[in-house]
């Protein structure tokens, strides 16, 4: 298609798109004024049935946990997809004889004060990280966002230090199982209520006291195998990614 | 005072927005795409769902960009 035609076209589709978009926004609850019942109900109903006051990671976790194994296995297949196609791709650069380009690449050393501060960057998101994991239940944040602020220090680790540092923190063994046993846990926890309580996802824990801890039952529990598995696939993922750029391509 | 703000950070979002689809420059706009998903981060943050802001500050300002500089810098590569 050349240019014009082109141009005509996005015009055309542009306007009617546009047309639509103002129409359904115009249909839209006035800004402010939330009239939903299902937003009104988990709101006031998420304490007293879950004792977890993070309603976001009581909905994520057991009322629309099912949802949420769908979204797990997204990033769990994508990780995979990633490795593969990357992995592949290194196979066929080492048949036609390329050499990893790390000491052909000019990059300069870094200094030793960016190594330590990188380093304690990276050790104080891995706590902190844990931390938003661990309270997923009680204040914003959960398994997933914490998963990912553990999965970037190790990329802090390499972009102040190189590779060896970030190879030691997240060691490429080691993370695949963790991303195994992540993404199975949530299953099992799931298949776990369907034995004990008679439905998928059903929450069997003791659900203690709220804004403790130990609280609110299973969600808790995916959260942290959330963390887990989130926090595994980043790093494989910056893992293949790395490994690629440090070699030359053809 | 807090609809003053709304209006602040809506303009600043369309405006970043905008600004991520104008640079043209592959590497720029990697950097453009961080500073949008802060200020969308400021923007989830007064709009209080502070779960969702620590997703797009994690995901949307730092991961995402970053991995889109390392394909650019892969793909010049591969070009060469």
């Amino acid at each position: 298609m050349n240019h014009p035609v082109r141009f005509a076209a996005f015009v055309t589709f542009g306007a009617g798109i546009l047309a639509l978009f103002c129409w359904a926004v115009f249909g839209l609850d006035r800004f402010g004024e939330y009239t939903g019942a299902y937003g009104i109900f988990f709101n006031s109903m998420t304490v007293p049935l879950r004792h977890a006051t993070n309603v976001s990671t009581a909905i994520n976790f057991d009322f629309r946990g099912f949802d949420t194994i769908g979204e797990e296995y997204i990033l769990f297949s994508s990780v995979c997809g990633t490795t593969m196609l990357l992995r592949s791709m290194e196979i066929e650069e080492e048949a036609g004889g390329e050499t990893p380009d790390s000491a052909v690449r000019q990059v300069s050393e870094p200094t030793d004060a960016i190594r330590l501060a990188g380093l304690a960057l990276a050790a104080l998101l891995v706590m902190f990280g844990t931390y938003v994991i661990l309270h997923g239940h009680l204040t914003p944040g959960g398994g997933f966002q914490g998963g990912v602020i553990v999965g970037s220090s190790a990329l802090v680790a390499y972009l102040t230090t190189g590779y060896t540092a970030f190879a030691k923190i997240s060691p490429i063994e080691l993370m695949e199982v963790g991303e195994a046993l992540g993404a199975g846990a949530f299953v099992a926890i799931g298949m776990s209520g369907l034995i004990l309580g008679g439905s998928f996802l059903y929450n069997f824990l003791p659900l203690g006291t709220t804004s403790q801890f130990a609280s609110a039952g299973t969600i808790t529990l995916i959260n942290d195998f959330v963390g887990l598995e989130v926090a595994s696939g980043f790093a494989i993922v910056f893992h293949e990614f790395i490994v690629q750029t440090l070699r030359r391509s053809r | 005072m807090t609809q003053a703000l709304l209006v602040i950070v809506f303009l600043m979002v369309g405006v970043s927005g905008t600004a991520v689809v104008l640079t043209r420059d592959p590497r720029r706009q990697a950097v453009m795409l961080s500073i949008y998903g802060l200020i969308l981060t400021t923007f989830f943050l007064i709009l209080q769902a502070p779960d969702v802001a620590f997703s797009e500050l994690t995901i949307g300002a730092t991961v995402l960009p970053l991995m889109l500089l390392v394909a650019v810098v892969k793909a010049e590569r591969y070009r060469r």
